[in-house]
C-alpha cells in the first residue's frame, strides 16, 4: 500500500520521521532571519521602490517617457508581461499537472513554485495596465454596464481574452495555494500553542481558518485539491495560448503563425522551470532543506527544462520551415533573408540562440544536471534567453513592417528598465517574506508519502544480486511487517 | 447533559487504521479522527459517505459557462452588435469559436471559486473560527480517534481495543 518502486531513489533523505518533517518545515518560520536575508530584502525593496518611482513618472507624464514609437509600439512592456506570465506557469505545472501525473517528487517544491506563480502573475499584471495611455481608465476592459449607451468590450479580441484568462489564472492559483497552506498554518498554530507564543498563535489561528484535521475535512480537502489540479491544468495551457494569441491573431508578419500557442506554452514551462530552479537551489541551502529538495529533484527538474527547451527549439525550426514552405514573401523577409541574424537586432537574435538553444544542451549530461553550480548558472541563462525570445518576437517582427519609411530602431528609456527592475524587486520582496512567514514545503501532503519515498522506510537496492532480488528488499519488507 | 468519549492517541497511521477497524468490527462508532495529514482509507473505515463536492464543482462550472454565454450573446449580438473587421456579428453560432476562451475561463472561474467556497462553508473553515482538535499534537505527528462510550463497560472495551492496536495514550473525557 505504501510502496513506491524498489529501484527508485528515495525522495526524502535523512531518515525523517513525521515529527522531523514538522520541525524542519517550521524552523524557518519560527526562527529568526539572518543578516543575508535582511540584506537581500533591503536590495529587493530598494529595487521595488525605484520601480514605483518609474511607474509614477510613467502614469504622471505618459507613455512618452518610454522609448516606444509608432512602428514599435510594443517593446519592453509587453516583453516583460509575457516573460513574467511565462515564469508563472511552471508553478501551476508542478502543483497541478504533476499531481495528475502522480509524480510524488513535486511535493517538496510545489508550495514555493505556486508562490512564485502568484508573485510572477502580480508582476505581469502591472504591464498591460501601465502600457495603456490612460491607466486610470483600466476598468474599461471589464464588461460593466456604463453611460456610453453601454459600450461593451470586444469578446472577439485576444486582448480581452487576456483579461479573463489572467484574472482567472491569478485568482484560481491563489485559491489553490491558500487551501493547501491551511493545514500547514494549523501545524504552526498548534506548535505556537504548545510553546505558549501568543502572538504567533493568534496570527496563525486566523490564517489557518480554524483547521482541525478532521477526517471529513481531509476527505473534502483531497477531493478539492484533485479537482482544482484538474481545473488548473487546462488553465495553464489556455492562459499562455491566449497570451500567444495576442500575437498570433494579428497580421504582423512573423507573428501570424499557428505554432505560437504550443510554442509559448512550452517556452513558459521552460522559463518557469528555470526560475523555480534558481529559487529552490538558493532556498534549499539557506533554509536547510537539502534532504527534502534533493539532487534527484534538481536532476528531474533539469530534465523537464531540457525537454521543454527542445520543444522550443523545434518550434523555432517550425517557424523557419513554414516561412520557406509557405512561400510567403513576407515571412521569407523575416526568416529566410537572415534579417534577424544580421540586422540591427542581430545581437538580440544571437543572445537568444546561444542562451536558449546552444547552452542548455549541456543538460543532456547527467553530471551537469546534478551539479548545483552549473544548474544555477544555466537557470539564469535560460531566463535571460527566454526574455530575449519575447523581445525578439515583439521587437524584431515590428521594427521592419510593410512600409520601409517606417523602419526604425527601438531603445528602452531608463523608465522602462526601471519598471522592469521594480518588478524583479517586488517579486523577490514577496518571495523572501514568503520564505520566512509561510511554510516553504507542503508538509502535510509530504507526510502522506513518507512511508513510500522516505529513506527510513524505503531502501532501493544499489545493485541487483544474482537471484534477481535487490539488497534493499529485505529492509523494505521488514519496515512494513505488521 | 454530559457525554463520555474515549480519546485514543496513535503515533502511526497504519496502527490508527488497525484500531479504527477493530473498533468498527466490535460494533462501536467513531465520532471523529484528527490527523496531521489525510490517512487513506480512514473515511471508509469510519463509514463516512463520499463527498459530493466535485458534483457541486461541475454544477458551478455549468453555471459559469451559461452565465458567460448569455453575457456575451447579450452584449455582442443583442444589445450593441459592432462591425469588427467585417466579421459576422448577428448570429451567435458564427462567433462561438472566438468566444471559446472567455467561455472556458468563466467556466473555470466559477467552478474553482464555487467549489472552494462550498468546501470552506461545509467544513466551517473560515477566518476567526476556533480549531476543534483537542490535542495540538494532531497537526504534528499524532492521530486522535474519538469514540463515544454510552456505558462504563463500553468505555473499557474501547480502551482495551485502542491499547491492543498500539495507541500510545488512551483516556476518557467527559463533555
Amino acid at each position: 500500500m505504501h510502496q513506491d518502486s524498489i529501484i527508485r531513489d528515495p525522495l526524502l533523505l535523512g531518515k525523517k520521521t513525521y515529527h522531523q518533517i514538522t520541525e524542519d518545515v517550521a524552523r524557518p518560520v519560527e526562527g529568526k532571519a539572518n543578516k543575508y536575508w535582511w540584506l537581500m530584502l533591503t536590495i529587493a525593496v530598494c529595487a521595488w521602490m525605484w520601480g514605483i518611482g518609474c511607474i509614477t513618472y510613467t502614469v504622471g507624464r505618459g507613455i512618452g517617457t518610454w522609448g516606444l514609437n509608432r512602428t514599435i509600439d510594443w517593446g519592453w512592456d509587453i516583453t516583460n508581461f509575457v516573460w513574467w506570465i511565462g515564469i508563472g506557469h511552471a508553478g501551476t505545472l508542478i502543483s497541478a499537472v504533476l499531481c495528475l501525473f502522480r509524480q510524488r517528487w513535486r511535493l517538496t517544491i510545489n508550495r514555493s513554485a505556486e508562490a512564485m506563480t502568484i508573485f510572477a502573475v502580480m508582476c505581469a499584471a502591472l504591464f498591460p495596465v501601465l502600457h495603456m495611455g490612460r491607466p486610470w481608465l483600466a476598468y474599461f476592459v471589464f464588461p460593466l454596464p456604463n453611460q456610453f449607451g453601454s459600450l461593451w468590450v470586444n469578446f472577439n479580441s485576444p486582448l480581452l481574452w487576456d483579461v479573463f484568462a489572467i484574472s482567472t489564472y491569478f485568482s484560481v492559483s491563489v485559491v489553490f495555494w491558500y487551501l493547501g497552506l491551511i493545514p500547514d498554518f494549523a501545524m504552526i498554530r498548534d506548535r505556537a500553542k504548545r510553546i505558549g507564543n501568543k502572538v504567533r498563535y493568534y496570527c496563525y489561528r486566523v490564517l489557518s481558518f480554524g483547521w482541525s484535521g478532521r477526517a471529513k475535512d481531509w476527505q473534502r480537502f483531497e477531493e478539492v485539491s484533485l479537482v482544482l489540479a484538474g481545473i488548473c491544468t487546462p488553465l495553464v495551457f489556455s492562459v499562455h495560448s491566449i497570451v500567444s494569441s495576442d500575437f498570433a491573431t494579428g497580421v504582423v508578419r512573423g507573428w501570424h503563425s499557428t505554432v505560437y500557442p504550443p510554442y509559448f506554452v512550452a517556452g513558459a514551462i521552460f522559463s518557469g522551470m528555470a526560475m523555480v530552479l534558481t529559487l529552490v537551489i538558493v532556498g534549499r541551502k539557506v533554509l536547510n532543506l537539502e534532504e527534502y529538495i534533493t539532487i534527484q529533484h534538481i536532476d528531474t527538474m533539469n530534465k523537464v527544462m531540457l525537454t521543454m527547451g527542445s520543444v522550443v527549439g523545434i518550434a523555432y525550426f517550425a517557424e523557419f520551415f513554414m516561412a520557406w514552405y509557405s512561400g510567403d514573401p513576407n515571412e521569407s523577409f523575416i526568416y529566410l533573408s537572415w534579417n534577424n541574424a544580421k540586422g540591427p537586432y542581430g545581437w538580440a537574435f544571437w543572445a537568444l540562440i546561444i542562451c536558449n538553444n546552444t547552452l542548455p544542451q549541456i543538460m543532456w549530461s547527467k553530471r551537469m544536471r546534478r551539479n548545483l553550480y552549473v544548474t544555477f548558472i544555466m537557470s539564469i541563462i535560460v531566463n535571460i534567453g527566454m526574455w530575449f525570445e519575447r523581445f525578439d518576437i515583439i521587437v524584431t517582427d515590428l521594427y521592419r513592417d510593410y512600409i520601409p519609411s517606417d523602419w526604425t530602431y527601438y531603445s528602452p528609456t531608463f523608465v522602462e528598465v526601471g519598471i522592469f527592475i521594480g518588478t524583479i524587486g517586488m517579486f523577490f520582496t514577496f518571495f523572501l517574506i514568503f520564505a520566512r512567514v509561510f511554510p516553504f514545503i507542503a508538509q502535510a501532503e509530504l507526510k502522506t508519502t513518507l512511508k513510500a519515498t522516505g529513506d527510513l522506510f524505503h531502501n532501493p537496492p544499489r545493485k541487483i544480486a544474482a537471484n534477481g532480488q535487490g539488497e534493499g528488499v529485505a529492509a523494505h519488507s521488514s519496515a512494513h511487517a505488521h | 447533559m454530559s457525554h463520555t468519549y474515549v480519546h485514543a492517541l496513535y503515533n502511526d497511521d497504519d496502527r490508527l487504521k488497525d484500531g479504527a477497524k477493530k473498533v468498527r468490527e466490535m460494533g462501536h462508532s467513531i465520532t471523529e479522527v484528527f490527523s496531521p495529514f489525510p490517512v487513506h482509507g480512514i473515511d471508509k473505515i469510519m463509514g463516512l459517505k463520499r463527498t459530493r463536492i466535485s458534483i457541486c464543482c461541475f454544477i458551478y462550472g455549468c453555471t459559469g459557462f451559461s452565465l458567460a454565454f448569455w453575457m456575451i450573446w447579450y452584449m455582442l449580438i443583442h444589445d450593441w452588435p459592432v462591425d469588427i473587421g467585417g466579421k459576422p456579428n448577428f448570429t451567435w453560432y458564427h462567433n462561438i469559436p472566438s468566444w471559446i476562451p472567455v467561455l472556458f475561463e468563466s467556466t473555470v472561474l466559477c467552478a474553482a471559486h464555487g467549489m472552494a467556497i462550498t468546501f470552506l462553508l461545509r467544513s466551517w473553515i473560515l477566518p476567526g473560527v476556533s480549531p476543534k482538535n483537542p490535542d495540538p499534537r494532531t497537526t504534528d505527528d499524532h492521530f486522535l480517534m474519538v469514540m463515544p462510550a454510552y456505558s462504563d463497560d463500553e468505555a473499557n472495551h474501547l480502551i482495551e481495543a485502542a491499547k491492543s492496536t498500539g495507541a500510545v495514550e488512551v483516556k476518557t473525557v467527559h463533555e
